[in-house]
């Protein structure tokens, strides 16, 4: 299992960035349509806000994925002595 | 349990005046998203149109997203000064803010500082929920004993679902009473200030209520938490704990949260195009009959661990929702509406209006068509009539809208819907215990709290938003949007699956 969470850690990691440029590749794709007027809301706040909320997110997945790959989800601490 | 500064209360008591004080707080936080479409006539020009929905409901989104910044303010607060006294604030600013909401002059008397004034209220009410929800599970889970956390926190649990139920039983029956050009009107205030005598009564019983043992305990050995935020980010081993809990537990239980109750609703009113009080109907049913499981899954994680309970709800939505939603489909296309002999049709009534800057009209055509079953729904056509006579006339496309189900396809409905909220409470009835047990005491109010606002209020608050974006998408079909929290899902059952650990910790006095 503790293999299972390595490789789990890595593929996270690479997850994250992964996420971030297809968020980033939407956004442009769906505001430059918005912009030759084909969607009649404002679609550059709607991923702005998608955006600016994801990426932090994403950063505290890249985190997650590496402390799993250093092993450090191993053993899980059973009381607050061990925090 | 006996508390150490003042007199022993029931348990009975603890979760009672907790429970009520959350229910209405989820209240106020929902009535908002009920409105939406009344409040933004109200805040925005009168010719805004579409926009003026889209802005409500951004609005109505910044509630959602200031949640997790709520839930470091007031965690913070919990923590330094007590779990009583923080969600006794949290409870005055929810009240106040959702009374003045129900005050603010429209756009017709104040011009654009009415949906200002409104989106700074419904900040603070992110904010107050944001600080709400992390100290009444601390608040419960630190009274109950070894062995009953999950059953008694699962009560808490129920709180937010009996709070959507109350907020929509509300504006049906207003509605109802007082007829829906007066609730367009002025009637859509009156939920939100009712909020007011509801947060009074709560304020008295909490007001009423002992500090937690646990706290009590710590405060008199002096081992309060100086800075629990960077006690409980800074430290990584907490951070690393904060990580867990969010990525493999609450953002797949926010989406599915959302999904079975918030976007069941969106998808039956806006997609499938049910009439108004015909969807409420099917949800407040569904949540009713739903809503003691919360407790049953709450008790029985008490006996075989929380992990696999909520897993097993993730599980079960990515399963389910794609086949759920098409079913929705299914049985509201017109064609199979068509199958059914006729019962009667009313005469087309035709309203003919003038396109702004051309001599031409808008012709719309309205037909009320009841079927033999009791199904029925209005055909509604948009023609353009050209000025010059010569060019025929533009044939828009039919809408077949205000659908209202034959009785057998109101229950299958109400199935439907019901099946998703067991998911919810599979994944929601044992996560405030799971939760509790994760962080020590002198830290749990804002460890918990982040992870649950960021999982709820960011993936699972989201939900009706991403999913309708996806579905605009050019390509895409009306279930193409689920891919959103079925993605989502996806991803924390396999992290919590691989990592969390299904051991039920016995001690949380620590």
């Amino acid at each position: 299992m503790n293999t299972v969470k390595k490789y789990l850690g890595i593929i996270l990691i690479a997850l994250a960035p992964v996420l971030v440029i297809f968020m980033v590749m939407q956004a442009i794709e769906k505001v430059g349509k918005a912009a030759e007027g084909i969607a009649k809301t404002n679609t550059l706040l709607q991923w702005s806000i998608i955006l600016i909320i994801f990426f932090p997110i994403c950063l505290g997945l890249v985190k997650f994925g590496l402390y799993a790959f250093r092993g450090e989800y191993e053993h899980l601490p059973e009381s607050s002595d061990e925090l | 349990m006996e508390n150490s500064e003042n007199k022993p209360q029931s348990i009975a008591k603890v979760i009672g005046a907790s429970s009520l004080g959350t229910l209405i707080e989820w209240y106020d936080f929902y009535i908002f998203g009920s409105l939406a479409v009344i409040i933004g006539k109200q805040l925005f020009p009168a010719d805004a149109g579409a926009s003026a929905l889209i802005n409500t409901l951004a609005i109505f989104a910044a509630g959602f997203i200031v949640r997790p910044f709520g839930a470091l303010v007031f965690g913070r607060l919990g923590d330094l000064i007590g779990r009583k006294s923080t969600f006794l604030l949290t409870l005055v600013l929810m009240g106040g803010s959702t009374f003045l909401i129900g005050l603010i002059p429209s756009y017709a008397t104040i011009g654009y500082a009415a949906p200002i004034l409104v989106l700074i209220l419904r900040l603070v009410q992110g904010l107050a929920l944001g600080g709400e929800y992390g100290g009444a599970a601390t608040y419960v889970a630190e009274h109950a004993p070894a062995g009953k956390r999950g059953f008694y926190t699962s009560w808490i649990q129920t709180t937010a679902t009996l709070g959507l139920f109350l907020s929509i039983g509300i504006i049906v029956f207003t509605k109802n009473m007082i007829g829906a050009e007066a609730f367009a009107d002025w009637g859509w205030r009156i939920p939100f200030l009712i909020s007011i005598i509801l947060v009074i009564v709560s304020i008295y019983i909490r007001l009423k209520m002992n500090e937690s043992p646990l706290f009590s305990k710590l405060k008199k050995e002096g081992n309060i938490s100086k800075n629990p935020l960077m006690e409980s980010f800074n430290h990584k081993a907490n951070f690393k704990m904060v990580l867990l809990a969010l990525f493999g537990a609450t953002m797949g239980q926010g989406v599915i949260w959302y999904t079975g109750q918030f976007y069941a609703q969106s998808f039956l009113e806006n997609t499938v195009l049910l009439d108004f009080n015909e969807s409420r109907y099917i949800l407040l049913w569904a949540i009713l009959f739903a809503t003691p499981f919360f407790v049953i899954f709450g008790s029985w994680s008490d006996k075989v661990g929380r992990k696999w309970i909520m897993l097993a709800g993730m599980l079960l939505g990515i399963i389910c929702y794609r086949p759920i939603y098409q079913n929705f489909l299914d049985r509201t296309n017109v064609a199979e509406f068509q199958k059914t002999e006729l019962a009667t049709q009313t005469e087309p009534v035709v309203k003919a209006d003038l396109i702004a800057g051309t001599q031409d009209s808008l012709v719309v055509t309205k037909t009320f068509t009841t079927l033999k079953d009791g199904a029925s729904y209005k055909i509604v056509t948009t023609d353009t009539v050209y000025a010059d006579a010569a060019k025929p006339i533009g044939h828009g496309k039919t809408k077949y809208i205000d659908k209202k189900l034959s009785e057998s396809n109101f229950w299958m409905f109400v199935f439907l819907v019901f099946i998703q909220i067991i998911f919810v409470t599979m994944v929601y009835g044992p996560i405030a215990a799971f939760l509790v047990e994760l962080f020590p005491t002198k830290i749990r109010y804002t460890s918990m709290s982040l992870p649950y606002h960021i999982g709820n209020g960011v993936f699972g608050g989201l939900v009706p938003f991403i999913a309708t974006l996806i579905a605009s998408f050019s390509g895409s079909t009306p279930l193409s949007g689920l891919w959103y929290p079925i993605g989502v899902a996806a991803v924390s059952l396999v992290i919590g699956a691989v990592y969390i650990s299904n051991k039920i910790d016995e001690n949380v006095n620590d």
